[in-house]
């Protein structure tokens, strides 16, 4: 009987989509092993996120709302958890893999002595105890886990767990007090950078159109690979190497070391296919890659391969794929 | 003064393609190296000792007597000492952390900087654990940092799903790295030779509640299944063509 504790993510006042991945597994959890889940919401004015969270058959919503948690800040927020997870009896917590979750949760395990896995991509209850699968090695391993302990900590693949359909809303949304003179003050939230384009993120995205070394500057990146991603309605992303040229922003880096993603088409510009890069990616449907030189690896994992110029398969490509 | 503590882990070249071999790890004339995202920790550390002066690099690894390779290197790049702690399993972050904490209380280090995440196992939780064990403060996943205040505290870029943070962290505190912080420095010759004469010390852990049995068990190593193959088309029409009509993804 596992009661699981889903942390929520959420961006200016709004629901981080792949929360909903960790909504699922938990509420795989909770039908399989005869127990139940409650969704966690911390931040400042946090209503709208509670409210839409209701109608995911969680027993409650439970929601820590002050201006001291305005900032997901891994002090404050780290802290929160643990207290919480405690509080409630979780015997599972559980958020979307993302820098928000990676940076708090290990922290919230730690206070709680309890072990954690990252990058979960699957969940079997064998007579009634837990095995994980998680990915190693940069995509080459997959390991099946068991932790340990009363609590056990998870961070979940978004594109593993199918986002499950809202139905009614009937969580009851249950207010918690935040004991603001114990949070602890170790950490001085400064800024963030805004976001410019107006394109899904990569890990949100059904289609994600990705460019590489082969790209030489940001206004070739953007007509080219920004131009394509919005023939397809889809995302923009790129290899390391443009992001340590400081031609994209690091937001858009896809791989082991940056975003995983997994979406229905990945098209893969001007890059050559390091393991690092395919281990973001090599999980997603279908695979284009478009790539001067036929040796390319990308071309091993590539549904459709393309052998050519960039800048002059591309803008065709765009002209047909608008075409319809 | 102040002190910089960089732990190192080995693990296999990042170029290298791990296989499992009847369940097994396949490392078979595979080659080692300091995780990629320590390196970066380390070049940092030195780097702040080259701008500041009177800084002390201290690096530190936990394993057997094979992970001596990686501190010599971690010597050669810089390091003024390094620490090997033998006769300790760490086989998760959790037992890592607690290790490094009990290496932290004897150290005192103002700083520890780690990497995001080793290229093994890519947990990227070892630091923030070590940072909530000692009750200090953390900034993961750092493209920049400037110490500010008089040196007691941390202002740091974090590379986020969403973009650059800035955070200020009061220090001592842990800082992890990402990618862009800098680039790791080639080992030179003179490097090679100073380091042999640099102090690397053992310490063989006795601490009964440090031996505390690991929160994870693997059960079973496997390879993915492999993609099946694709094909290569020669024009954009049948490209389009594919997608469309075949994939049916637009
Ligand atoms: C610790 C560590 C972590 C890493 N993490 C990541 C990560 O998360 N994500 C990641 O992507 N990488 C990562 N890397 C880097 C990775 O190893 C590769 O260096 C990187 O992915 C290469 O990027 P690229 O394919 O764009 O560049 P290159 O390897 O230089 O390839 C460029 C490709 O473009 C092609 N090309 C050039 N011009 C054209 C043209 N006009 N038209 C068509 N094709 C053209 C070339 O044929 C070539 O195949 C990491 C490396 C390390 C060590």
């Amino acid at each position: 009987m596992e009661k699981v504790l889903v942390i929520s993510e959420h961006e200016g006042g709004r629901l981080r989509r792949h929360t909903l991945s960790a909504v699922a597994f938990a509420a795989k959890v909770a039908a399989e092993s005869g127990g139940r889940f409650e969704i966690l919401v911390l931040g400042e004015g946090m209503g709208e996120v509670a409210g839409e969270l209701r109608s995911y058959g969680a027993a409650a919503i439970l929601v820590g709302d002050h201006a001291d948690l305005r900032h997901p800040v891994a002090d404050k927020h780290g802290w929160m958890i643990a207290r919480i997870a405690r509080e409630r009896g979780a015997t599972m917590v559980v958020a979307a893999a993302s820098t928000f979750s990676k940076d708090i949760l290990p922290r919230s395990a730690a206070l709680m002595d309890a072990g954690m896995l990252s990058d979960v991509v699957g969940i079997s209850m064998t007579g009634g105890e837990a095995e994980f699968k998680r990915i190693m090695f940069a995509g080459n391993v997959i390991a099946t886990v068991k932790l340990d302990g009363a609590v056990r900590f998870l961070t979940v693949r978004s594109a593993a767990f199918v986002h499950p359909v809202p139905g009614a809303d009937v969580s009851p949304v249950v207010e918690l007090s935040v004991p603001v003179s114990e949070l602890p003050s170790l950490i001085e939230y400064g800024s963030r950078e805004v976001r410019v384009t107006g394109r899904p993120d990569p890990t949100e995205a059904r289609v994600v159109v990705s460019g590489g070394r082969g790209v030489k500057n940001a206004e070739d990146f953007e007509r080219l690979i920004g131009g394509l991603a919005d023939a397809f309605g889809g995302a923009a992303g790129s290899s390391r190497a443009l992001v340590d040229a400081g031609i994209v922003p690091n937001s858009l880096q896809v791989g082991q070391t940056g975003k995983i993603v997994a979406p229905d088409l990945y098209v893969a510009v001007g890059i050559s296919g390091a393991i690092q890069h395919m281990a973001g990616m090599k999980d997603t449907k279908v695979i284009v890659a478009i790539n001067k030189d036929p040796d390319a690896p990308i071309f091993e994992v590539a549904d459709f391969g393309i052998v050519g110029d960039a800048y002059q398969l591309v803008p065709e490509l765009i002209e047909k794929v608008k075409a319809k | 003064m102040m002190k910089i503590l960089v732990a190192l882990k080995r693990v296999p070249d990042p170029d290298t393609r791990i296989r499992v071999k009847e369940g097994v790890l396949d490392l078979d004339g595979v080659k080692f190296a300091v995780n990629p995202f320590d390196a970066i920790a380390l070049e940092q550390a030195i780097r702040m000792r080259e701008q500041l002066g009177d800084v002390e690099v201290v690096v530190v690894s936990i394993g057997t007597g094979d992970c001596v390779e990686q501190l010599r290197l971690g010597l050669a790049m810089g390091a003024d000492r390094a620490l090997l702690i033998s006769g300790a399993e760490a086989p998760d972050s959790l037992s890592v952390a607690r290790i490094l904490a009990d290496v932290y209380r004897r150290e005192r280090p103002d700083l520890v900087l780690m990497g995001k995440q080793a290229i093994d196992d890519d947990s990227n939780q070892a630091g923030q654990m070590l940072a909530a064990l000692l009750g200090i403060g953390q900034a993961t996943f750092v493209s920049k940092i400037e110490l500010v205040d008089g040196r007691s505290s941390a202002c740091c870029a974090r590379e986020t799903d969403g973009g650059i943070e800035t955070i200020t962290v009061r220090l001592p505190a842990v800082v992890t790295t990402d990618l862009r912080l800098n680039e790791p420095r080639y080992v030179s010759l003179p490097g090679i030779m100073k380091a042999r004469k640099k102090p690397l010390e053992e310490i063989q852990l006795t601490d009964p509640t440090l031996k505390a049995p690991a929160r994870t068990r693997v059960l079973k190593l496997e390879s993915p299944p492999p993609r099946k193959a694709g094909i290569r088309v020669r024009t954009v029409d049948e490209l389009v063509e594919k997608l469309r009509n075949e994939a049916k993804v637009i």
